[in-house]
C-alpha cells in the first residue's frame, strides 16, 4: 500500500497548524494528542471534508489536494471511509438501509465485502431490521462502522470512534476493531486523546501538540521515547509485541519478549499467540538489588538508559532496557538521588502490573 | 347556494394556489437552501426581502408589482419586448404576484428545516461516495420532509386566503382573475349574504381543516413560520 502525505497550515490565532506528515498506507496510525491539537482538523483535510488552502494531500500518487495545480478531489470521490465521534446514522433509514448506503453507490465489481459478514463482524447482524432509534451507543457505532466498511474505502479514518461511548461500551467495541485489522488488511487513521486505546489498536503513532507534530514513528519505539512521555502523563508506558510461550499449572501464563519473560495471570490464549502488553510508567519501581522476599512477580534485570522529567513536580521518568526492549519507570525525584540513579545504572526493574492488549 | 360564477372563481382559486405552490417549491427550495448555508452578508438582506410580505400591507406589494407590470415597468419592458404584452390583469401576472406574496411561507420552514439538518448528515453521505445532488435527494429530501410539507401547506393556503394583491393586480375579472375572496366581496357588495355566507363558510372549515391537519402531522409547525 502506498503512503500516505499531509501537508497542511493554518494560522487563526488562537489556533494554529503547521505540520508535515508522511504516513505509512498499512496498518494503524493514530494521530494522538490534546483536543485542540488539531488532530481531527488533519483528518478532515486528509477527507476532504475541510478545504484548507495551501494543504497538500495525497495517497500514493494519487494526488487529493494541491491548489497550486488546482487540484481539488471532492470527498466522495476520494474511495475513503469516514467514522464520526457520533454514530450519525441516517435517521430516516432503517439499520440494513444505511448499511447499504454506500454499498449501492459502488459498481458490483467494486464491493469488496458482503453485507451480512461485516454485519456479524460488528456484531449487528441481528439488528438489521431494527429503526435505528432503537440502538444503544455502542450498536449505532458499530452500524456506523459496518455502514463505513460496506463502501468499500480504500483507507479508513476514524475519529475518535469510541470517545461518545462510557467504558463498557468502549469495551464492546474494541475488539471489533481489532478484529478489523486482522480480517480486512484496510489501512486506517485513527484519531484519538486516549493513550491506551493508541496503544492497544496503532501500530503508527503521530504525537500532535498545539498544532505541531512532536514525534511521528512506529508505536513502540515513540511511546518509549523519555521526551513524549509527559505527553501522556499518567497513561505514560511502553508496548512490548511479545507471544505466549507457556502455561504453567498454577494459572500463570509465560509471555516472552526480546528482554526476558513476563509472567501474567492465564489467558485463554493458545500458545505461539501473539500478544501486545501494556506496562505504565507508574507500576514500574526500581531497586539496585534484587528484591528478596518481594510478592512481585516480574522483577527483570535492567539497565538506565536515560533519565527525564516526570511531568509532575517530585517525580522523574527513567528510561530502561530490557536486553533491547525499553521500560519506563515513573519514581520520585528523591529516590532517583538516594539510589544514584543514572544512565548506565544497572537496576531491577518491579513491574507491578502488565495489562494484556490482545 | 352556490351559482356558475362561484364555482368558476373556486376552480380559478384551486389553479391559482397549487401553481404557485408547486413554482414556489421549485424556485423556494434552492433560495431557501441558500439561506440555510450561505456564510455570505447578504443573507441578511435576502432574508428580510423574502419576509417582507408578512409584514407589509398587500395592497403595497400589489402596487408596486403593478407599476413594474406596466407598459414602463421593468417586468413589463420585459414581457413588451417578449410579445407578451402587460401582465397587470391577468392570470398569469396573478400568479407571479402570489408567487412574491406567499414566498416566506414557503422559504421560511424550508430555511429551518434545513438548518436543523445541519452539517453532519451531508458530510457523512459524502464519505459513503454520494455526490452533492445524490445527497440533496438521498438525505436532505427526507429529512426535511416536515419543511416541505409545511411549506406546501402554508403557501397553498395563504395564496388562497389572497385579497389586497388579487384586487390590485387581478382586478376581479371573472374566469380570469376573479378568484374566492373576491367573489365574496362582490357578494357582500351586492348583498347577496347567503352565498357569501357559503363561500366564507367554505374557507373558514377549509384553512381550519388545513391547519388542524398540519399542526397534527407537525406539531413543531405551530412555531410559526417565524424563527
Amino acid at each position: 500500500m502506498t503512503p500516505i502525505s499531509l501537508a497542511c497550515r493554518i494560522d487563526r490565532g488562537a489556533f494554529s497548524l503547521d505540520v508535515d506528515l508522511a504516513l505509512p498506507g498499512r496498518g494503524v496510525t493514530a494521530l494522538f494528542g490534546h483536543s485542540g491539537s488539531g488532530k481531527t482538523t488533519l483528518l478532515r483535510v486528509l477527507a476532504g471534508l475541510e478545504r484548507v488552502p495551501g494543504a497538500r494531500v495525497a495517497l500514493g500518487d494519487e494526488v487529493w489536494q494541491d491548489d497550486a495545480r488546482k487540484v481539488f478531489v471532492p470527498t466522495h470521490e476520494r474511495g475513503i471511509g469516514y467514522v464520526f465521534q457520533e454514530a450519525s446514522l441516517f435517521p430516516h433509514l432503517s439499520v440494513r438501509a444505511n448499511l447499504e448506503f454506500g454499498r449501492k453507490r459502488l459498481k458490483p465489481a467494486e464491493r469488496r465485502f458482503d453485507l451480512l459478514a461485516v454485519a456479524e463482524l460488528l456484531g449487528i447482524d441481528r439488528l438489521l431490521d431494527a429503526s435505528t432509534a432503537t440502538l444503544s451507543g455502542g450498536e449505532r457505532q458499530r452500524a456506523a462502522i459496518a455502514r463505513t466498511l460496506l463502501a468499500s474505502p480504500r483507507l479508513l479514518l476514524m475519529d475518535e470512534p469510541l470517545a461518545a461511548l462510557d467504558m463498557r461500551r468502549k469495551l464492546e467495541i474494541l475488539p471489533y476493531l481489532e478484529r478489523l485489522q486482522d480480517e480486512l488488511a484496510l489501512p486506517v487513521v485513527y484519531v484519538s486523546h486516549a493513550a491506551d486505546e493508541v496503544a492497544r489498536l496503532a501500530d503508527y503513532l503521530v504525537v500532535l501538540e498545539e498544532g505541531r507534530v512532536l514525534a511521528s514513528g512506529p508505536l513502540a519505539a515513540t511511546l518509549a521515547r523519555l521526551d513524549l512521555a509527559a505527553n501522556f502523563q499518567d497513561d505514560a508506558g511502553v508496548m512490548i509485541e511479545t507471544h505466549l510461550q507457556a502455561h504453567d499449572a498454577d494459572g500463570l501464563s509465560h509471555l516472552a519478549f526480546s528482554g526476558g519473560v513476563l509472567l501474567v495471570g492465564r489467558r485463554g490464549v493458545a500458545i505461539d499467540t501473539r500478544v501486545r502488553c501494556r506496562i505504565h510508567a507508574r507500576d514500574v519501581s526500581l531497586a539496585l538489588e534484587r528484591p528478596r522476599g518481594s510478592s512481585i512477580t516480574n522483577i527483570l534485570p535492567a539497565r538506565v538508559d536515560a533519565v527525564g522529567p516526570g511531568g509532575t513536580p517530585g517525580q522523574v521518568l527513567v528510561r530502561l532496557l530490557v536486553g533491547d526492549t525499553a521500560l519506563l519507570a515513573r519514581i520520585t525525584e528523591r529516590s532517583r538521588r538516594e539510589l544514584a540513579i543514572a544512565p548506565g545504572s544497572a537496576v531491577w526493574a518491579q513491574v507491578k502490573a502488565v495489562a494484556l492488549l490482545a | 347556494m352556490l351559482d356558475a360564477s362561484d364555482f368558476a372563481a373556486i376552480w380559478l382559486t384551486l389553479k391559482l394556489a397549487t401553481l404557485v405552490t408547486l413554482l414556489l417549491l421549485l424556485f423556494g427550495t434552492p433560495l431557501a437552501w441558500w439561506l440555510a448555508r450561505t456564510r455570505s452578508r447578504a443573507k441578511r438582506v435576502v432574508g428580510a426581502l423574502v419576509a417582507l410580505p408578512l409584514v407589509l400591507p398587500p395592497t403595497v406589494i400589489g402596487f408596486y408589482l403593478l407599476l413594474a407590470m406596466g407598459p414602463n415597468g421593468p417586468l413589463g419592458h420585459l414581457t413588451g419586448a417578449l410579445g407578451l404584452g402587460t401582465l397587470a390583469f391577468t392570470f398569469t401576472g396573478l400568479v407571479i404576484a402570489s408567487v412574491f406574496y406567499s414566498l416566506p411561507f414557503v422559504v421560511q420552514p424550508l430555511q429551518n428545516a434545513f438548518e436543523a439538518i445541519g452539517e453532519r448528515p451531508l458530510e457523512v453521505a459524502a464519505t459513503l461516495r454520494a455526490g452533492p445532488w445524490d445527497t440533496f435527494w438521498s438525505v436532505v429530501v427526507p429529512l426535511a420532509r416536515p419543511g416541505f410539507v409545511t411549506g406546501a401547506i402554508l403557501g397553498f393556503a395563504h395564496t388562497i386566503g389572497e385579497f389586497g394583491v388579487v384586487l390590485m393586480i387581478g382586478g376581479n375579472i371573472p374566469d380570469k382573475t376573479r378568484v374566492v375572496s373576491t367573489q365574496i366581496y362582490d357578494h357582500v357588495e351586492a348583498m347577496e349574504y347567503a352565498q357569501a355566507h357559503w363561500l366564507a363558510g367554505g374557507m373558514l372549515v377549509f384553512s381550519f381543516v388545513v391547519l388542524l391537519t398540519l399542526y397534527t402531522l407537525y406539531p413543531q409547525s405551530m412555531r410559526g413560520t417565524q424563527r
